[in-house]
């Protein structure tokens, strides 16, 4: 699961689409080849802000979906968030406008061999990874249950064809104005029970991912969650989205999110760290 | 035909654009972007004697174009380092310039022992100026006596003629008075600028932003010390080979430090915002040269330090 994206490549990539959707803007790009590339979990680096801009640095984005075209070329689509300088700027560029894109990056969420039965859990736009997931995981004959939450309705993604890949769905939103009044984590328990659930799936802010790897832990269910960290570049150099990772030796590295994640084991994250290194992190002093 | 070459100290390489160190990971981060022998030379992270963390997180901060970053130093230590990351490159024909940084005196004596018979490395970086350490007492370039001690234990322990390139800050009174000392204890050649200490303030939670409350600022907002810096110390020690570092973004940002004095370029912060920024400035920089009438690299170097002759 572990590594460079060897599959990353980096291209300028057409606007085909551009729609506002509640508080996000779902976007289209015309990628050609590297589309077939993309697997659910990994994600996008997209230079912002035109040649002469003062960012400097790329926006990185979860894929939302991709469909390889043949000679058609391909699509990759991703949710946006407007709520910085950059993802602003990409947000207001219209059809036609062309990016600098480099993708797909990072790891990408392990797919089990047996028809088993899946929880996919999205918080906010982090619900967009999980739409083209529960597609490949329906193609292997497991059952997938979703679960969305967010603060308010708005900021819930959940596009019709997306409802239709998976069997149940329970949207939570805090203030009540859709769903459940409550957190993901107030439904978990249940849902986990009453389906038998084998694998939770999570993607979003890393308060809630800690939370739902706790229900897990608890429960006995394996997780595998997108974490979220700040990144500079999306890959591997500047070693500024790093957190810690308890490896399969048993020690604790500062890894990158976006080379040996953002799709990682969630029993493996030290979650109580709460941004410090870890005691006994490998090269601590 | 343009002649692109230049050297650093006794290294020779095919063209001046270098990556800076710790902006190119290991180097395969890059490699399945471009052929990494289309540089002038990979500057790895800057080793030191043990494996380090690192500092916590955040780590980063975007600015106005620039960065801030609070990395410090992490790394494999200098031991796996020189069993996996070097004969990696050395496969794939890059040509090596090693970054160490030290602790202490006695570390910069001991990685330099442990590098000095090793086969491939064209030159050794000597970090005496990362901003990103507990102890502003533990930044060797801001005093010339500490200077001076780390440069001189790594001359009396690499032996041969690997040239040492002392890397600088700017973040002193007189970098030229720190850059003689350097060059009085040996350094072949200077590596000019280190970042720049900064802060950044969230006003949300009205604390500083990054976890170590400081960090090194970088990218096109620094360019302009990063050139003043090179053309003061070129003034001052016109022999002595300058690797130029410091915001370059595109060809003409390489060449104004290269009018300034310095005889190749590293590229940092410009790679994180595009893989493949350092084969893009390349291209520029020898189009601009050719364009500026120049046959040849080395007749830039310094060139805007020539004397008005009045016809």
């Amino acid at each position: 699961m572990m590594g460079i994206n060897k599959n990353a490549s980096q291209v300028i990539a057409e606007i085909v689409s551009n729609k506002k959707v509640g508080a996000y803007h779902h976007m289209v790009f015309a990628v050609g080849e590297l589309a077939k590339f993309a697997k659910p979990g990994n994600f996008v680096a997209i230079a912002v802000g035109g040649e002469s801009s003062s960012m400097v640095l790329r926006r990185a984005f979860a894929i939302y979906r991709a469909f390889d075209r043949g000679t058609n070329g391909g699509l990759l689509e991703i949710v946006v968030a407007p709520h910085g300088a950059g993802s602003t700027w990409l947000t207001n560029q219209s059809v036609g406008f062309k990016v600098d894109l480099i993708a797909p990056l990072g790891t990408a969420f392990g797919i089990p061999t047996e028809p088993i039965r899946a929880l996919l859990v999205g918080g906010g736009y982090g619900s967009a990874p999980l739409f083209g997931l529960s597609e490949v995981l329906k193609n292997r004959g497991c059952r997938v249950d979703m679960v969305l939450g967010a603060s308010t309705a708005m900021k819930i993604y959940a596009p019709l064809d997306g409802k239709r890949s998976v069997s149940s769905l329970t949207i939570t939103t805090e203030d009540g104005t859709t769903g459940i009044t409550g957190k993901v984590t107030d439904v978990l328990p249940g849902i986990i029970e009453t389906n038998q659930i084998d694998i939770i799936y999570s993607c979003g802010p890393m308060g809630m991912l800690e939370a739902i790897n706790q229900i897990a832990a608890e429960l006995g269910v394996v997780h595998q969650c997108a974490v979220e960290e700040a990144m500079a570049c999306g890959i591997g150099v500047c070693m500024t989205c790093v957190l810690p990772i308890r490896g399969e030796d048993g020690e604790i590295r500062m890894l990158r999110s976006c080379i040996d994640g953002p799709v990682v084991d969630g029993s493996s994250v030290i979650w109580s760290s709460k941004r410090q290194i870890p005691e006994g992190t490998w090269g601590a002093n | 035909m343009f002649n692109f070459r230049t050297s650093l100290g006794q290294a020779e390489f095919e063209n001046p654009i270098f990556t800076a160190s710790g902006c190119a990971g290991s180097g395969k981060e890059l490699a399945q972007f471009f052929d990494l022998t289309e540089l002038g030379a990979v500057v790895t992270k800057s080793i030191m004697l043990k494996a380090r963390s690192g500092r916590a997180t955040p780590r980063m901060a975007e600015t106005p174009s620039g960065m801030l970053n609070s990395i410090g130093l992490q790394g494999p230590g200098i031991d796996l380092f020189l069993e996996k990351d070097i004969p990696w490159l050395r496969e794939q024909g890059a040509r090596i310039v090693v970054s160490i940084a030290g602790e202490s005196v006695e570390d910069y004596a001991i990685l330099a022992r442990k590098l000095r018979a090793v086969q491939g490395i064209s030159a050794l970086e000597v970090n005496i100026s990362c901003p990103n350490v507990e102890n502003r007492g533990q930044v060797f370039a801001c005093q010339p006596a500490t200077a001076r001690a780390a440069i001189e234990a790594v001359r009396r322990n690499i032996g041969g003629d690997l040239p040492i390139i002392a890397k600088l800050t700017p973040d002193v009174t007189s970098i030229v008075e720190i850059a003689e000392e350097v060059v009085a204890a040996g350094a072949d050649a200077l590596a000019l600028i280190n970042t720049v200490l900064g802060m950044v303030i969230d006003i949300n939670t009205m604390r500083p932003k990054l976890a170590g409350k400081t960090g090194g600022l970088s990218g096109p907002a620094i360019r302009p010390i990063a050139v003043r810096a090179i053309y003061q110390v070129h003034e001052a020690l016109p022999n002595v080979k300058i690797l130029g570092m410091g915001g370059v973004a595109s060809g003409r940002d390489a060449l104004e430090l290269i009018l300034a004095g310095a005889s190749a370029v590293s590229v940092g912060t410009a790679t994180f915002g595009n893989p493949t920024a350092v084969i893009k400035i390349k291209e520029e920089l020898q189009n601009e040269l050719i364009a500026h009438g120049f046959d040849s690299l080395r007749e830039a170097v310094g060139y805007a330090h020539r004397k008005e002759v009045n016809l």
